[in-house]
């Protein structure tokens, strides 16, 4: 019996704890670390078990599309410099909000039954499913340098930048994955709906058309969409071969943290109801 | 009787050998009366203000205590709301009213090898399974070899689950479930893993960890384990406790009743 190992726990639960539940998830997440590690690896090891290429896919998934992406759309956009190490830096930011997203909400939907079931921080599910998709996003880095390479797309000192540009997507698709995460519990429906606005925000956010091509008149619209900022913040160390400036950076930092103070306030509050409910 | 708390006589804290303690837990159930799926049907019921809700106090004032080294019976008819005081005491479920103080660990031997992944080898689902447990990278490397060894899988250890028979399945899952001594370990019904070996292996186990000072919360509809086991039994009834103390006496008045 392993006795000499295991010290005694003598921590104490208390169920009618005063502190917020915000805050109280904040330390179990920190205290679980070790289970969201575990769940990104279940998820990366998993995803692609069954297929030849395995892990590949990562990187040969939004390679392919921008193949499609710059055969179809080369015609109107053409005179763009570097158009597919355009719309592969576009398609990696916005893969990442979309996929990490979606799967926080189906993690929940399909997933919850373990809530019922045992204990463990609620929030481990979107957590894991931003960190699965940072690894991604982190491989799929390789494909764009080749692609760079290829275009003699040159290589700047500013692609240091990018981990603040990770940083920022991370902070608001978590905010975002929270929220739809709450609504869904309630209502599963939500997670069909979602596709269909990803498709209609894929569309007005400059991924594959340049954001000067976009009519004038309707520009605010543009503007107001917060992805259009954090995709920017790729967009510019990698085309632009610059670090962006603070009128470039606020709206991207402002609105990563309050979309993720929002959706983790929101989320903690209804966390006691999850149990009863999934 | 005797030995039912009163929530208003209770200090703060748990007192030295207790391991538990619920005062006045109440958890109550929220059923609409017809199952709502999507927005357009809410919007439209909201709009009605015919959203109407049944709700039900699955638990009802419960307090009771639960002492070091103790093994604690919950006897009942179906939905009396045995299990859901269980996931009560497992944190599944807060209650709404009153308190529950849990002292140490709690393993809950509710749901064997939650969690497991069927493509992951034997091993990666040890690690993925014990820290759904709420254990850490250090503590599951150092108690590894002992879980396969207690599992009696050998080789199996690095193949793909959905390799594994039920048995095998259900034997690794309660090797990782007590592969630490808890302070609460909690059982619904008694387990039946694996052939006859096995069983014996793990009642043994279950012996010794509460001879080490576990205390043990069980749920059971077998009044016999129940007498032979349990030093407390508490008969719950609608989700309110109708009788509390010596085993024989709880389970006579629950067969009269």
């Amino acid at each position: 019996m392993a006795r000499g190992l295991w010290m005694r726990s003598t921590e104490i639960y208390d169920s009618s704890r005063n502190i917020p539940n915000a805050l109280q998830e904040i330390k179990e997440a920190i205290r679980y670390h070790y289970l969201i590690g575990q769940l990104i690896r279940r998820d990366i090891l998993t995803r692609y078990k069954r297929s030849y290429l395995g892990v590949a896919w990562t990187m040969l998934n939004p390679l392919g599309i921008m193949v499609v992406m710059t055969i179809v759309f080369s015609h109107f956009f053409g005179s763009t410099p570097g158009y597919p190490v355009y719309v592969l830096s576009g398609l990696i930011a916005w893969n990442f909000f979309s996929k990490s997203t979606s799967a926080a909400m189906n993690n929940i939907v399909w997933g919850g039954g373990l809530l019922k079931r045992i204990y463990l921080p609620k929030t481990s599910f979107s957590l894991s499913a931003i960190g699965t998709e940072v690894v991604n996003l982190l491989l799929s880095l390789i494909p764009l340098a080749l692609v760079m390479l290829f275009t003699s797309v040159p290589f700047h000192l500013s692609l240091f930048y990018l981990p603040v540009a990770i940083i920022c997507i991370s902070c608001f698709s978590l905010g975002v994955a929270l929220l739809l995460s709450t609504i869904a519990i309630y209502f599963p429906d939500v997670s069909e709906m979602y596709q269909i606005i990803l498709t209609a925000w894929m569309y007005l956010t400059p991924i594959i058309y340049p954001e000067t091509t976009f009519p004038a008149k309707y520009r605010p619209l543009l503007l107001i969409n917060p992805l259009t900022s954090l995709v920017r913040l790729f967009h510019i160390p990698i085309i632009d071969g610059r670090f962006p400036t603070w009128v470039e950076f606020w709206p991207a930092i402002a609105w990563s943290l309050g979309m993720l103070i929002v959706g983790w306030i929101f989320f903690t509050k209804k966390i006691d109801e999850f149990a009863y409910r999934v | 009787m005797s030995r039912l708390l009163n929530g208003k006589s209770l200090q703060n804290e748990l007192m030295n050998d207790e391991v538990i303690r619920l005062e006045n837990v109440s958890v109550q159930y929220r059923v609409p009366y017809e199952q709502i799926g999507t927005f357009r049907e809410y919007f439209i019921r909201l709009l009605q203000r015919r959203i109407s809700y049944r709700t039900f106090w699955a638990l009802d004032n419960i307090s009771f205590s639960v002492k070091k080294g103790e093994v604690f019976g919950l006897i009942g008819d179906n939905g009396a709301g045995k299990s859901t005081l269980l996931k009560v005491v497992a944190r599944v479920l807060r209650p709404i009213k009153g308190r529950l103080l849990v002292r140490g660990k709690v393993a809950p031997l509710l749901e064997l090898g939650a969690g497991f992944h069927p493509e992951l080898t034997g091993r990666e689902n040890i690690f993925l399974n014990g820290a759904l447990l709420g254990y850490n990278q250090k503590e599951l490397e150092d108690i590894f070899p002992q879980i396969v060894e207690f599992s009696e899988l050998g080789d199996f250890i690095e193949a793909p689950i959905r390799t594994y028979s039920s048995g095998m399945y259900a034997r690794l899952g309660f090797s990782v479930a007590t592969a630490y001594e808890p302070e609460v370990l909690i059982v619904d019904e008694i387990l039946g893993v694996g052939d006859e070996s096995f069983q014996k292996k793990c009642a043994d186990r279950i012996a010794q960890f509460r001879e080490n000072g576990t205390s043990i919360l069980i749920v059971s509809h077998s009044m016999a384990s129940i007498e032979s086991m349990c030093q407390k039994a508490a008969w719950l009834n609608q989700g309110k406790i109708e009788l509390i103390g010596d085993p024989k006496t709880v389970i006579k008045a629950y067969r009269g009743g």
